[in-house]
This record gives structure tokens, C-alpha cells and sequence, in this order.
């Protein structure tokens, strides 16, 4: 019969316990300090705010359900990030693909050049205020879910190329493609609201 | 033939992500100190960045907050 370890008395498991505990108690405070940042995107990966905060709330209860899955020392942002994006996707939305109708060859400077033209405005400042926060909002959600992901990690997640590519479980080329042709598409898509049809 | 705009051009999202190497980031910011041209639609596409994140800078609501809280395993 094996020795009794000082693991298995009744002193050492309460210890064990109360630690596990302890660490739990931590890793739940240090995830939720993270919730402002996780609805901002969340808040841009899906149409209403409702769908939002229903997003929000699952991905909560299953990175508190799998706490044991997090790795201390390890990037908990793009932890709970991938979270949220596993989710999203599982939620179904992946009928909307990319419309194949439009080819997007401009430019990277294209939006500014269109804006100047319109407006004949020479200064930057003045041709940014041409567009309006409402038409950004706007704007972003008309991107196809696939690029909007990237966009949305990248500019308001505050992520690396490397961080996106980590938490979609996608090659780094694939991010900065999608990257690339997400944000002319948005581009295009503000052109046509402050320009219009003709931009 | 080598066109140093339609270059600049090209890394500008590279650029404003901080991806390039310090090489490639040397050599745009030395084009962009004499090219007013390129200079401005860098500008412009900082700003825009800064458009879309004060657009998406939505404060989540107190109630959903308590309800992540509340989703906390309970102490013994």
C-alpha cells in the first residue's frame, strides 16, 4: 500500500483548496478588469447592442467556466479575446461572405484624394471633419464580418498582427490581407457616404 | 521606375500599425520629412484612426457589468 504523502492529509488538500481558490479569485477580478475593452469590440463585431451584451455575458461565463485552461504568464487579453471571437463565430453569422462585386484596386490614399477633390480643402484636419461618427459606425458595420474582425482587433483591440492572428487561430499573411481589404472597403464605404454614389 | 510616393503609399498602414522594421519605418519617415504630399494623407489617415476609435469608444453599460460580476464563482 503507498505511504500517505503529505499531499493527501486533510491539512494539506484545505491548503490546496484554498489556494486554488485564491487563484481563482484573482484570474476572475483580472479578467473582469478587462470587460470595458472586450464590449467595445464586442460591441462592433455584432449589429445591436443587444447582441453585444448577450456576447459579452457568454463569453464571461465560459472563460469563468475553463479558468483552468489559462496558462498564468500568458497574454490574458488575446486569451479571453479568442474567447469572444470563437463564440462569435460559433453564434452562426459566416453565411455573410465578402461581396464578390467589388473590386477594390485604389489606393491607400484614395479616400483623401476623393475628399480633397469634393471639397477643395487643403488641410487634413478640415477634410477628416467631412466625415461623421455616426457614418464611421456605420461605415464599419457594412464591412463583411471576416475583415470587420481584423479591423476591430487591430484598431480598437489595440492588437498586434501577430496577437489578431493568434486569437483567430489564422496565418499572419491571412490577417494583414484581410486587414489591407477591410479597411479599403470601410474607406470606400465612407468615400460613398460623403461623397456620394459617384465617389 | 522606382516611384517613392506609390512606395510610401504602400507601407502606410504598416507604418501607423507599427509593423514595419526600423529600416522600412526609417525610410518612410525620411520621405514623409520632404514630401508634403504624402505627409498630409498620413496625417489625415492618423486622424481617421483616431475618428474610428472615438466612434467606437461606447461605455458599457453599469448593468451588464454587475451582471459579469455576478457570474463570479462565489468564496467560500
Amino acid at each position: 500500500m503507498r505511504a500517505v504523502s503529505e499531499s493527501s492529509t486533510p491539512e494539506a488538500e484545505a491548503r490546496r483548496i484554498a489556494e486554488e481558490s485564491r487563484d481563482r479569485a484573482r484570474f476572475e477580478e483580472e479578467v473582469l478588469e478587462l470587460a470595458d475593452q472586450v464590449y467595445r469590440v464586442a460591441r462592433r463585431l455584432v449589429s445591436t447592442r443587444e447582441e453585444a451584451e448577450d456576447l459579452v455575458q457568454e463569453t464571461y461565463a465560459r472563460a469563468f467556466r475553463s479558468w483552468r485552461s489559462y496558462t498564468p504568464g500568458t497574454n490574458l487579453r488575446a486569451w479571453i479575446f479568442r474567447i469572444l471571437t470563437n463564440l462569435n463565430i460559433d453564434r452562426g453569422r459566416r453565411e455573410q461572405r465578402a461581396p464578390a462585386t467589388q473590386p477594390i484596386e485604389e489606393g491607400d490614399y484614395f479616400l483623401y484624394n476623393r475628399l480633397e477633390a469634393d471639397s477643395g480643402a487643403e488641410d487634413e484636419e478640415r477634410i477628416v471633419e467631412r466625415l461623421s461618427q455616426d457614418g464611421i459606425v456605420d461605415a464599419l458595420s457594412a464591412v463583411p464580418h471576416d475583415f470587420r474582425d481584423v479591423i476591430v482587433l487591430v484598431d480598437i483591440g489595440d492588437f498586434t498582427y501577430q496577437d489578431a492572428a493568434q486569437i483567430l487561430d489564422i496565418p499572419i499573411g491571412t490577417v494583414m490581407s484581410r486587414l489591407h481589404r477591410g479597411r479599403r472597403i470601410l474607406k470606400q464605404q465612407l468615400a460613398e457616404a460623403a461623397v456620394g454614389e459617384e465617389a | 521606375m522606382f516611384d517613392p510616393c506609390a512606395r510610401c503609399e504602400e507601407v502606410l498602414q504598416p507604418f501607423l500599425d507599427r509593423e514595419l522594421s526600423d529600416a522600412e519605418h526609417e525610410q518612410a519617415e525620411a520621405h514623409l520629412d520632404q514630401c508634403a504630399y504624402c505627409r498630409r494623407r498620413y496625417r489625415f489617415e492618423e486622424k481617421l484612426r483616431m475618428y474610428v476609435r472615438q466612434a467606437c469608444a461606447e461605455q458599457m453599460p453599469p448593468a451588464l457589468k454587475a451582471k459579469l460580476a455576478a457570474l463570479r464563482t462565489p468564496l467560500y
